[in-house]
Parts: structure tokens; C-alpha cells; sequence
């Protein structure tokens, strides 16, 4: 097999999907959700493939595909993932593979339904592969409309209306995403002279290189970047969309959401800010350790007081946005490498809390805390999947969590002492959390009124079996993904020796 | 003197008499469809005789009047506007007068001033095409008789409309007194920056602002496309807003290039200004058509920023811009139109439900919006691009910067509409019908708005040779 466009064929797979499922019959309800899963299985067998025939050893970009796109822009379809992206597609997979079979009792207006759905999923698989950056920006936003009409039609009112929850996620998402491409402006025009200019990702990471982008440009870039992607990631202070958003959203798009979709944010500052600006990445990397900290601490803080399921895992996602966060801002390899296997555990870790929030709420009728209690007696597979993502969240060694979070701290804490110290306590706050939701929930005595709720069964199984699996594989055999995502930091390894990142005593705010 | 390089304005002259003539030959109580299709088949028939002038680059009376790339381009968009809005309103024309002759007539003339004006090389010629299209387009904006909206809103536009080309004409007179010529070429060679000079050039800039309903000329907009019956309200959208962007382009980059210094800050600023308040009013309307009218507004501003860069990059970006809006305009005039055959009002709210029942109008409707938005991958997306990266050369960045913001504001009230389409359920359950030849110019509108935005280059490579042809 020469050249066979594997990441192409990853990314028609879904698309051809949506187009099959726009001219089924509204009726054919079964047959919608029977076509969503095989092209969403039909993808993760590819994406397991690719994952498996990466050549870990060699490293790099591979499976490239380049065609030329727009001449006269430099604009190149040009497709390609190494270590730092495989792991996040694969993520993209699991969580999407998934997301079918938990929407699977999505019986209103189901086509509609899963057309988005797998539009949200084609819109991240495009960013991971991409390696232009116009086709980035192309795939960027492609899920923040399909969100909004999903939340808008199958999502839930709660605490707030989900007409509001909805329109607070698209307009920030939106408002950060304009800043951002505010930035890509500015990188295009500074980064070469006219009549040379590209977007490819790979020849602008050469820009710095050459001396074109000089420091105040680079400063100025990434900040527009950072408002960007910080209010993808939900990064203190843009994360208020988050908690709102996944708790009105249908349990399908908290999955992808939380997830995946977050994850772009944190893909994108490394990928786009520290490879290409690396001396606006030093510049403000400070600051955004800072922010990190306040990510873990007062996102820990509120979830603490929350009652509402969905609430304490999307405050406990922004939480954990926070390591993500700090482990970037170390700029070194153990912490980025840390930072990166994080965003695919804590994206398996969410999507399960939210997978099993959704069967419970399916099944009993409520998500308040306080109402549930003893649900280990009447459904223990239920109570498996919430103890297997409680676990992890919380870093217990020998599930996904652990060993990316403690790669954090071991990196982070060379360059920021103080603030890992802080960021660390978080794993105090979010085991109290954790322990008291997990204790409140599932155990404690048997309560009459759950008994005829059924545990799950059928096809309510794929996700808590899939991701279950791996979050325990992961935790067991770390290199699995650890191996992955250092062969992607060869090149930025590099470019950190470069930079001299220097500790400094107080994490470099009071310099 | 080369007569044949008019012979597309000539023909489409030829054109809208012959409807007349028949519509008279015809017994009364006759349907009048068959003109419609007479018209479109016209139209098509030229247009493709429109591909047969590239290439060429001459000049008829004495200079007055030229035929380049760039008066082809907008020549084209115009009749591809024209065509695809007849297609989706005979219905609707049907049920607004029995008149329909004079109707399709009109419009056509119409068309002929937008032509007049894509190739107009001196002031006068850009003046008569000018009021050539304004006119007509006074009788047409009232032309639902039934309705005292419309009538008002003629008026309305008649009179801010004349007093508009008043302070246009007078601008006129001061650059023609001060350079001594109307030829653009030849004001460009005698160009002085005195303050008559200066007071003409803003006369000129505030009269074509009025038909662009650029801030703070554009009061008229909102009214006017609400009172107007549809298919005019979207030629008043995108091809009467086009013709001011061909002249504009054509007067201030090729007569008025050496006084960039003077005229740059304040285009910068109505750019800006359009942008917000577009943007910002529309929040608050109701009304389908008025919100597309503040939301034209925006368009206007983000268009005319174009020409801060005052280079082949941005005149490109401008006339990529241009198109995309026209076709993007298409879409939502569409969808509004068969909304309209359907309840006879234009409320947001009557789009309750449309998901449910027309998915693909519904589909039309949310792309073309997210599309005029900038929302990748729809085309708008491309477009700013393409504006904002020209501009960003040029130190413009703040315009950039304040044009992405605002495009992303303006997504709220495009999504109160998508909400409205997704969410609501039906008013009631009868049956939703559209004619075929509205659904296959909303499915068009589709493609082309999707094909635009994921695969720009073809359409980009024509927008850029039209610029260059200016210089």
C-alpha cells in the first residue's frame, strides 16, 4: 500500500456520512443511527491503524499529504500528524465513536441530530491532522454552530435556560475565535515578505528561525492567539461559557465538548503558539502559569459548592485545564509531555463522567446530588464507569490520570516551584469533590424510589466498556501514549534549548 | 468608435422593450410567467455573450465609456444577480401586481444603469448610470400599491435619494471646476489638494456612501428594504450596492489616487462606524428584511475597508467580497420569499419551525447568514480574509482587528433566526410550498456559498485579474 491517504480517508469517512444521512428519510430512525456508527467505527479502525503504523522510532510528521490548495495565498491542503496530534485524533475517535452510542435514545428529530453530531467531529479531526493553517482555521469553528442548534433543540434547561447557555458558549467561543484569527492576520502578513507568504505550518515554525517575526510582533501574536485558544480551553478568566454550556448541552455534546473540542485550545498553543512564536510563548508564559494555578484553584474551589452533576465535572474540566495550562507554561519536555497526555486522559476521563452523568440522568431523572444516593446497589456497571473516571480525575495510579499529571508537576515544578506547590493542592480539592460526589451518588444505603431504574445494558455499554478500557490500559502500560507524544517533542525540544527558559524563584510574574 | 463593446447594454435594452411590447400584444387576462421566462432566457443569452468581450480593454466616446476586466466582473455579477432574483420571485411578483410586464421591464433597465456605471470612465457617465439605476429603482421600491409601507418607502427614498445625488452632482461640479476635466484619467493628472478640491472629493465620497448605506448615510436603508417588495429589496442589496462599489473603486482609485492621504482616515473611519452600528442595531429588529437591511449596513462597511488598502490586493478582496455577498444575499432573499408566499409577512418569526418543514430552506438560510458572518468554512470567511490580510499590509490592523469582533457580535442575531428556524415549532401544520425554481436558486446559493469558502481560488484569480485591470 503506497501512499495510501490514510488521514484523508480519516476525514471523508464522517463526511461522507453526514452526506448519506442528508438523504435518508426522517423516519428511518434506526437505520440514521446504524449508518452514524459503522462511519464513526469505520474512522477509529483507521485511526487505530494509523496510530499502531506509527513509526514511533523515526518520529516526525507522517502520513503527509500535500496538495496545493490556493496558489496565489500559499495555501496548501496539506495534512500530517506526529506525536503531539495522533494521540488527540485518536482522542477525537474514541470520544466520537462513542457519542453515537450514547445519543442512541436521541429519538426527536434524530437526523438532524447526528448530521451535527458528526459535524462536530469532522470539524476536530480537521484541526488535529491539519498542518496548514488556513485549513485549520477552516475546521476551527465548524463546531460551534452544529453546538449551538444542538443545545438550543435536545439540550436541557436546569439551572439556567439552555437558549442562554447556548448563546454564551457560541459568543465566547466566537469572541475568542475572532482575536485568534485576528492573530493568524497578523502571523501571515509578518511572517514573510509579500509574494512569499504561506500558511503552511511547517515553513512559518521557520519564520522565527530566520529572524522575520521579531520579539514585539511574536508578543503581540500570541497574546491575540492566547484569547483564542484560552477561551477554548476554558483558561481562567474565559471559562464561564464551559459549565453553563455542558450542563445544557445534550450528553453527546458535553462528551465532545469537554472532551475534545477543548482540547483544540490547548493543541493549538502548542502547535501554533510555541512552534511558530516561540518568543511570545516565553513572554507570556508566566502569566499563564498564574492563570493555570487560578484555573486549578478556583475551579477546584467552585466545584466544591456545586449540587448540579454536570456543574462538578465542568468546573472540575476547567480545573484540570490548569495542569494542562501550568505544564505548558514550564516550557519544558517532561512538562509539555505531561500537558499533552493529560489532554488525552482527562478527554477520555470527562467524556466517561459525562457518558455515565447522562445514563444516570436518563434513568432517574435528576442530576441534584443530593436527590441520588446507593445507585451502586440497583446499577453497578453505572457505578463502575463513575468510579473508573472519578479515579482517574483524581490521579490514582494505574489509570490514565496519573502518570501525565505527575509528568506536570515533575516538569513544572523546576521552573515554577510555588505555583506547582498550589497546583498541586488542587489534587487535594479535587479528591474531596470527587470522593463526596462518588460517595454521595453511589453509595451510602438503598433508596426505594431507584429501584426499578435498570442498570445499563445494550448499546448504553459501548461507551463506558470503550473508554473504561482505556483509561485502565493507558494507566497500566503509559508508554502506550507517554512513547507517542515525546517522539512529537523532538522538535520542540530543540527550540526550548533555545529559548533558556530560566527558573526564577517566584515563577517569573515579580521579575 | 467601436459601437459593439455596448452591445451587451444595448441588448438588454433590447430586452426589457420587447417585454413591453408584448406584455401590451398580450390579452389581459393571460398569465404574464411566460415574460419572466422570456427575461431570464434573455439575460442568459447575454451574459454568455459577456464572455466573449475578455480580454478586451478599449475605450468608446472619447473615453467615456470602457470595457475591462473589471467592468465585465461586476457586469457579470449584476446579470447573475438579476437572473437568479427573477428566478426566485415569479411567484411572488405574481401575487404583488398584474402589472408583472412593467415589473420585469424595470428591472431590466435597472440592470442597464448598473451596467452603465461598471463601465463608466468619466463623471457624467457615472452620473446618468447612476441615475438611471436610482430611479428606476424609486418607482420599483413602491411598487406594491396595496401596501402603504411601500409607498412610503418609495418616497422616502425618492426624496433622500435625490437630495443624495444633489451633493453628488455638486461634488462633481467642484472637481470638474477645479481639474477641468470629467474624464477620470485626466482629473488624475491635475490633481491639486486644495480645499475645493478636498470639498468636492468629500461631496463625491458622501453621495456614493448613500448607495452604499454607509454610516452616517444610511438611514434611509432599513425603511426602504423593508417597505420594498422583496425581489427589490435584494437587487437593492446586492447588485445596486455592487454598482456603487464598481464606481467608487473605479472614481477614487483611478481619478482621486493621489489624494489617498486625504480620503484614507475618513473611509477608515465610515468603515469602522458601519461595522458597529450595523451590527449593533440589528440586534434589536424583527423584521426579517429590516435586519438584513442594518445588516447590509455591516456589509457595506466591511466591503468599503477594502478600499483602505487602496492596492490590486484589496480591490480584489473587495470584489471577491462582492460576489459572495450577492450570493450569500440570494439564499436569504430566497428563503424570505418563500416564507412570504407563505404567510405574506416578513417576521422573524414566521421562519418558526423550517427546519421542519423545508429542511433545505432552512439549511439555505443558516449557511447564507453564518456565510455573511465570516463563519469558516462558508465563503464570508474567505472574503474577510482576503480584505483584512490586504489592509493588515497597509497598517490598517485595527480595522481588521474591529471587523473580526464585530463579524463574531453579528453572529448573535444571525442565530436568534437559526434558533428561530431550529427550535420553534411551526405556527401551524400547513403544508409548506416552495416552486421549483426558487429551491434550485436556493440550492445554488448553497453550493456556491460552501464551494466559495473551501475552494476560493477559481473565483479569486478572476476577482484579481478584474483589479489589476484598473491599474
Amino acid at each position: 500500500m503506497v501512499d495510501f491517504p490514510l488521514l484523508t480517508a480519516i476525514l471523508l469517512t464522517p463526511i461522507w456520512g453526514i452526506l448519506v444521512l442528508s438523504f435518508m428519510p426522517r423516519e428511518a430512525d434506526k437505520t440514521i443511527k446504524m449508518i452514524s456508527a459503522v462511519t464513526m467505527a469505520i474512522a477509529l479502525g483507521l485511526t487505530l491503524y494509523a496510530y499502531w503504523a506509527y513509526d514511533v522510532s523515526l518520529g516526525g510528521l507522517q502520513y503527509i499529504e500535500n496538495v496545493p490548495w490556493i496558489t496565489e495565498l500559499g495555501v496548501s491542503y496539506a495534512l500530517g500528524v506526529d506525536g503531539i496530534s495522533l494521540p488527540l485524533l485518536l482522542l477525537t475517535m474514541l470520544v466520537g465513536f462513542s457519542t453515537v452510542f450514547v445519543s442512541w435514545n436521541v429519538d426527536k428529530r434524530s437526523k438532524e441530530f447526528f448530521i451535527q453530531l458528526l459535524l462536530l467531529v469532522v470539524g476536530a479531526i480537521g484541526t488535529f491532522v491539519s498542518q496548514d493553517l488556513f485549513i485549520f482555521l477552516l475546521f476551527y469553528e465548524l463546531g460551534i454552530i452544529p453546538s449551538y442548534i444542538m443545545v438550543v433543540v435536545w439540550g436541557s434547561s436546569e439551572r439556567v435556560s439552555k437558549e442562554y447557555a447556548a448563546m454564551k458558549l457560541t459568543i465566547y467561543l466566537l469572541l475568542g475565535s475572532a482575536f485568534m484569527l485576528a492573530g493568524v492576520i497578523a502571523l501571515y502578513v509578518n511572517a514573510f515578505p509579500a509574494g512569499m507568504r504561506t500558511f503552511s505550518m511547517q515553513v512559518l515554525a521557520q519564520a522565527h528561525t530566520m529572524g522575520n517575526l521579531s520579539e514585539d510582533v511574536q508578543v503581540f501574536t500570541f497574546f491575540l492567539l492566547l484569547l483564542g485558544f484560552g477561551s477554548t480551553l476554558s483558561m481562567w478568566p474565559f471559562y464561564s461559557w464551559a459549565p453553563d454550556g455542558y450542563a445544557a448541552a445534550p450528553t453527546g455534546v458535553s462528551m465532545l465538548h469537554a472532551g475534545v473540542l477543548k482540547k483544540i485550545g490547548g493543541y493549538g498553543l502548542i502547535r501554533i503558539g510555541l512552534l511558530i512564536l516561540p518568543l511570545g510563548v516565553k513572554f507570556w508564559a508566566p502569566f499563564i502559569a498564574f492563570f493555570a494555578v487560578v484555573n486549578v484553584l478556583y475551579a477546584a474551589f467552585v466545584t466544591i459548592a456545586q449540587k448540579d452533576l454536570k456543574y462538578i465535572v465542568g468546573y472540575s474540566s476547567i480545573s484540570h485545564m490548569g495542569y494542562i495550562l501550568i505544564g505548558f507554561a514550564a516550557l519544558n519536555v517532561i512538562s509539555i509531555d505531561g500537558a499533552i497526555a493529560n489532554m488525552f486522559a482527562h478527554g477520555i476521563m470527562s467524556a466517561l463522567f459525562f457518558a455515565m452523568i447522562g445514563l444516570v440522568y436518563d434513568k432517574t431523572n435528576t442530576r441534584q446530588v443530593l436527590s441520588l444516593g446507593g445507585l451502586a446497589h440497583q446499577m453497578p456497571r453505572v457505578a463502575t464507569g463513575f468510579m473508573l473516571a472519578g479515579m482517574s480525575s483524581l490521579g490514582l495510579p494505574g489509570l490514565a490520570g496519573f502518570i501525565p499529571e505527575f509528568t506536570t508537576f515533575v516538569g513544572a515544578f523546576k521552573v515554577y516551584p510555588l505555583y506547582t506547590l498550589l497546583a498541586i493542592s488542587g489534587i487535594v480539592f479535587t479528591a474531596l469533590y470527587i470522593l463526596r460526589v462518588l460517595a454521595n451518588v453511589l453509595f451510602g444505603p438503598r433508596r426505594e424510589e431507584f429501584d426499578t431504574c435498570r442498570d445499563a445494558s445494550g448499546v448504553e455499554l459501548v461507551s463506558l466498556v470503550l473508554l473504561g478500557t482505556v483509561l485502565v490500559v493507558v494507566g497500566v502500560f503509559p508508554q502506550l501514549l507517554m512513547g507517542m507524544v515525546n517522539s512529537g517533542m523532538e522538535p520542540v525540544m530543540a527550540l526550548l534549548v533555545k529559548l533558556h527558559v530560566t527558573p526564577t524563584l517566584l515563577g517569573g510574574v515579580f521579575q | 468608435m467601436n459601437i459593439a463593446l455596448l452591445t451587451s447594454e444595448i441588448a438588454v435594452v433590447i430586452l426589457a422593450l420587447l417585454i413591453i411590447v408584448f406584455d401590451l400584444l398580450m390579452p389581459r387576462q393571460e398569465a404574464r410567467r411566460s415574460l419572466g421566462y422570456l427575461a431570464v432566457c434573455g439575460l442568459l443569452g447575454i451574459l454568455v455573450y459577456t464572455f466573449n468581450q475578455h480580454g478586451a480593454s478599449a475605450t468608446v466616446y472619447h473615453g467615456f465609456f470602457v470595457v475591462d476586466k473589471f467592468a465585465l466582473f461586476f457586469k457579470q455579477l449584476f446579470i447573475v444577480a438579476t437572473i437568479l432574483t427573477l428566478l426566485f420571485s415569479f411567484d411572488y411578483i405574481e401575487g404583488l401586481t398584474h402589472n408583472t410586464g412593467e415589473f420585469y421591464a424595470l428591472l431590466l433597465l435597472s440592470l442597464v444603469g448598473m451596467m452603465v456605471m461598471a463601465s463608466a470612465n468619466d463623471l457624467l457617465t457615472v452620473f446618468v448610470g447612476l441615475e438611471l439605476m436610482t430611479i428606476i429603482f424609486y418607482i420599483l421600491v413602491g411598487f406594491d400599491l396595496r401596501s402603504s409601507k411601500s409607498s412610503e418607502a418609495g418616497t422616502k427614498y425618492l426624496i433622500l435619494g435625490s437630495a443624495a445625488s444633489a451633493v453628488l452632482l455638486y461634488g462633481m461640479s467642484w472637481v470638474y471646476g477645479f481639474t477641468g476635466s470629467i474624464v477620470l484619467s485626466q482629473i488624475a493628472a491635475h490633481l491639486t489638494a486644495s480645499p475645493a478640491m478636498l470639498l468636492g472629493l468629500g461631496l463625491m465620497l458622501a453621495g456614493f456612501c448613500f448607495k452604499l448605506s454607509i454610516v452616517p448615510f444610511h438611514m434611509w436603508a432599513p425603511d426602504v428594504y423593508e417597505g420594498a417588495p422583496i425581489p427589490v429589496t435584494a437587487m437593492l442589496a446586492m447588485a445596486s450596492k455592487a454598482a456603487g462599489v464598481a464606481v467608487l473603486l473605479r472614481v477614487f482609485l483611478v481619478a482621486f489616487a493621489g489624494l489617498q492621504a486625504y480620503w484614507l482616515t475618513i473611509v477608515s473611519l465610515l468603515a469602522g462606524l458601519s461595522m458597529i452600528v450595523g451590527i449593533i442595531v440589528a440586534i434589536w429588529q424583527t423584521n426579517i428584511k429590516r435586519m438584513l437591511a442594518y445588516s447590509s449596513v455591516a456589509q457595506a462597511g466591511y466591503i468599503l475597508s477594502g478600499l483602505l488598502a487602496a492596492d490590486a490586493a484589496g480591490v480584489k478582496g473587495m470584489l471577491f467580497y462582492s460576489v459572495l455577498y450577492m450570493v450569500a444575499n440570494v439564499g436569504a432573499f430566497a428563503v424570505t420569499t418563500a416564507v412570504n408566499n407563505q404567510y405574506g409577512s416578513d417576521k422573524i418569526d414566521d421562519l418558526s419551525g423550517l427546519s421542519q418543514k423545508s429542511p433545505l430552506l432552512a439549511v439555505v438560510m443558516t449557511v447564507s447568514l453564518l456565510s455573511m458572518a465570516g463563519l469558516p468554512p462558508m465563503a464570508g470567511f474567505v472574503g474577510k480574509m482576503y480584505i483584512f490580510m490586504a489592509i493588515t499590509d497597509k497598517g490598517y490592523f485595527w480595522i481588521a482587528m474591529l471587523g473580526l469582533v464585530m463579524s463574531m457580535v453579528s453572529v448573535y442575531y444571525y442565530m436568534l433566526v437559526v434558533k428561530v428556524m431550529y427550535s420553534k415549532e411551526a405556527k401551524n401544520q400547513q403544508e409548506f410550498t416552495a416552486s421549483v425554481s426558487l429551491r434550485i436558486v436556493a440550492l445554488i446559493s448553497l453550493i456556491a456559498t460552501l464551494f466559495i469558502g473551501i475552494y476560493p481560488g477559481p473565483l479569486a484569480e478572476l476577482a484579481n485579474a478584474a483589479a489589476r485591470s484598473l491599474w
